[in-house]
């Protein structure tokens, strides 16, 4: 009998061990929403070994300098940085953390339209009580905007990603295409033009980059969501508007035309065509640059082929500016210190060195207002875009006139649908209207299931 | 058949005749050999099991909290149209692409079984290789070859001054599949088949040639019946295997612009519900609700195929 009283006995310990694993009963837990990762596989090196370490997660290429960057100027808190992945995949591991109630970073990197998600899961501290305010000067109030629910401040932005239309100056000149187009009319006329004459697709409707269609149906007057953290069950959605059928119709032609291309975008292939020329345009932000080259797009025979214009408008006399990505720092619930932490996202990447490397690399186009009001940064001449002078010409302005945008509770759902009905639309098995009709209801229904009261 | 060893070994130890007491010290024994086993088997299967079957009774909505749902997320599950549509999808894959695996294994292995020497190892070898290869890197690399930029197929194909038809687009995406499949899982069915033809005792093919058979009805008449045992546990296997079917197409989704959407599957929509859209008891009711779909389909084919008494007792 001995033996079956021991497995009596430690088959309900083991199952206990098991459940605590998954459900998190963990005695340890100093904050609230949880434990925080612990920091301690840093990817730099720490300088000042007794201070309090923070855990930070971002992808931003140069994060390797900003990191040492700021451990060096810092000797009471020090950053310990890990790549979490790039977007999406490092959200999902987020999600899993929050869900968990253990695993998160102290500090982590989001992009603007992610926020909100993860503000209505009270998984972000506010950080106004710790300092937020002192920097809000550094900010325009659209940038600002975007980080923050009224009085609460959410993260510590870095960077935006005001719009233009990159091009290959060669392809336009081969064309005979003397100026970039202006309205989207002439995008799409100029776009036939050279389809006609057998030269590459004009530009690319991927389906991946659900964040850009989004950018461009606000353009043109949409506005997806209402929404309000303080009024935090009350949603309007608003996607069968005529504004977001008439861009999905617009790419949906193009599309169906061969005007431009059908290809998911930073993919290995998209890249390779990138590199060969076989985009006349990219429709994108002013970080994309730094991507590109990044991959290798503008070195060796191609260097010096790409310009920059505004970004083609609606209706040219009142032109709207729009913005893809551009992200923030935030801190996390389930931080241990939300001070240090607090200290590490309003410090990180806002130092001069810092800032410096990431716009003169491209990787970043900064919102600090003491670089945006910099001669060196408006007379910069850009390398990528053959020495044009493009923050002062093209995307100081653009940033300006942007005016703050506002996001769904639930980005990642959204954008997955939105995704789905573009490949559908590039597969030919809908059409723009229809596909702004059937997203509308899919979201009502989404947001139903959630909790939300729709409008 | 391996499968049966351990139960025909239990089965023949002699009942010594030994005390009482001895016996139940001996029956405890037991225990404490798949006790190393049992403890793995509850850490790592029961508990996680019953956690996500307690999770799949909650609802968490983003403005509710928590709620407790009852069955409300199974009726859902097999009411929602993503989940259907993954499900059809799998069914529709298996019908085609278990029969393929099947006969290319088989057809193989018969081959293999047939000639000696340095080239049927070197074959057996080769084709048993893909399944050597991690799915993930088998669909990375296929990935490559799909590429309508740099794959191999786009290259052969510009010879000809055509263009290629690219395998993961929405109208080939289960041609593309199914290739990568049956690529990576005839070799190792084919390994069964022929681990069951050399148990096959070889007087049996003496009597078949005495009577007149010749070596194709060999194959066909004693071989294929023989290994039947062995067909169905990999009919059962690729079943399974199948409608859970998950690593290629999430391998290939971000490169398949679109075709491959996050309800492909029910395995994938279930891994989406859970780490990109924080639906974690939903998507354990998903998971469920597919286990039940697989059950119920083994079930079926075992009811079909007469073998209910070879693998559930």
């Amino acid at each position: 009998m001995r033996f079956r009283t021991t497995l009596s006995v430690v088959a309900p310990v083991v199952l206990a061990l098991g459940l605590a694993g998954c459900g998190g009963w963990d005695d340890s837990s100093s904050g609230s929403g949880g434990t925080a990762a612990k920091a301690t596989n840093c990817t730099n090196k720490i300088v000042h070994e007794d201070a309090k370490k923070v855990l930070v997660w971002a992808w931003y290429p140069n994060m390797a300098k900003v990191v040492d960057n700021f451990n060096n100027q810092h000797t009471d808190v020090q950053a310990c940085w890990t790549n979490a992945g790039q977007g999406q995949p490092e959200y999902a591991k987020f999600q899993t953390a929050i869900s968990a109630k253990k695993g998160a970073p102290d500090v982590i990197m989001l992009e603007a339209d992610q926020l909100v998600g993860f503000e209505i899961q009270d998984a972000l501290v506010d950080l106004a009580p710790y300092g937020a305010n002192e920097v809000k000067k550094n900010f325009s109030d659209g940038a600002w905007k975007d980080v923050s629910q009224g009085d609460k401040v959410f993260a510590a932005p870095v960077d935006g990603g005001p719009m233009a239309l990159i091009y290959r100056a060669d392809i336009f000149e081969k064309y005979g295409i003397k100026t970039p187009p202006k309205t989207w009319d002439e995008y799409a006329a100029d776009a036939k033009k050279v389809k006609d004459a057998g030269g590459p697709v004009f530009g690319d409707f991927g389906s991946n980059v659900p964040a850009v269609t989004t950018a461009l149906m606000i353009q043109k007057g949409a506005q997806p969501f209402v929404y309000n953290l303080a009024d935090k069950k009350n949603l309007t959605v608003k996607l069968d508007d005529q504004a977001t059928k008439d861009v999905l119709d617009y790419w949906g032609t193009l599309s169906k035309q061969g005007l431009v291309g059908k290809e998911d975008q930073f993919t290995t292939d998209y890249i390779a065509g990138m590199v060969g020329g076989k985009y006349a345009t990219y429709v994108s932000a002013a970080w994309a640059p730094g991507y590109l080259t990044g991959a290798g797009v503008g070195n060796g025979k191609d260097k010096g082929k790409f310009a920059v214009a505004p970004l083609p408008q609606w209706d040219a006399s009142k032109p709207v500016s729009v913005n893809w990505g551009g992200s923030a720092f935030a801190v996390t619930s389930q931080t241990a210190d939300k001070a240090a932490a607090a200290k590490v996202a309003l410090g990180l990447y806002a130092d001069d060195a810092s800032l410096k490397d990431g716009w003169q690399t491209q990787t970043i186009f900064p919102l600090n207002q003491s670089v945006l009001k910099s001669d060196d940064f408006l007379n910069a001449k850009i390398e990528f875009f053959d020495g044009q002078t493009v923050n002062k010409d093209i995307y100081v302005p653009a940033e300006n006139a942007y005016k703050g945008a506002v996001y769904s509770p639930f980005t990642v759902y959204y954008y997955a649908q939105l995704q789905a009905q573009i490949a559908k639309i590039n597969q030919g098995g809908t059409t723009g209207s229809q596909a702004a009709t059937d997203l509308q209801a899919q979201i009502v229904n989404y947001a139903k299931q959630q909790g939300f009261s729709v409008q | 058949m391996a499968v049966e060893t351990p139960v025909s070994a239990g089965t023949s130890v002699p009942a010594a005749p030994v005390a009482r007491g001895g016996r139940v010290r001996r029956r405890n024994a037991g225990w404490l050999f798949i006790l190393p086993f049992l403890l793995v088997f509850a850490a790592f299967l029961v508990a996680p099991l019953v956690y996500a079957g307690y999770l799949s009774l909650w609802t968490k909505g983003l403005a509710t909290g928590t709620t407790f749902a009852g069955i409300d997320n199974y009726t859902r599950a097999f009411g929602d149209p993503s989940f259907r549509k993954g499900l059809w999808f799998v069914l529709r894959f298996s019908v085609v692409v278990i029969p393929l695996q099947i006969v290319v294994a088989l057809v193989a292995a018969l081959l293999l079984d047939e000639i000696t020497g340095r080239l049927a190892r070197f074959s057996r070898l080769m084709i048993f290789l893909p399944y050597a290869i991690p799915a993930v890197l088998g669909a990375l690399m296929w990935g490559f070859l799909y590429s309508p930029t740099f794959g191999p197929i786009e290259q052969i194909a510009s010879f000809f001054d055509v263009r290629a038809p690219f395998l993961l687009s929405q109208g080939n995406v289960y041609y593309g599949l199914l290739n990568v499949v049956t690529w990576q899982w005839s070799g190792y069915y084919m390994i069964i088949i022929y681990a069951a033809l050399k148990g096959i005792d070889s007087s049996i093919y003496e009597a078949a040639r005495i009577d007149g058979a010749t070596a194709r009805q060999i194959a066909l008449r004693v071989k294929v019946p023989m290994v039947g045992s062995a067909l169905a546990l990999i009919l059962v296997f690729s079943l399974i295997g199948t409608l859970q079917f998950f690593s290629e197409p999430q391998i290939l989704r971000p490169i398949a612009n679109g075709s491959i959407t996050p309800d492909f599957t029910p395995n994938i929509y279930a891994y989406e519900l859970a780490f990109n859209y924080a639906q974690f008891n939903y998507a354990s009711a998903i998971s469920f609700a597919l286990g039940f779909v697989v059950f119920v389909a083994v079930a079926i084919f075992m009811v079909v195929t007469r073998k209910r008494g070879s693998l559930f007792t």
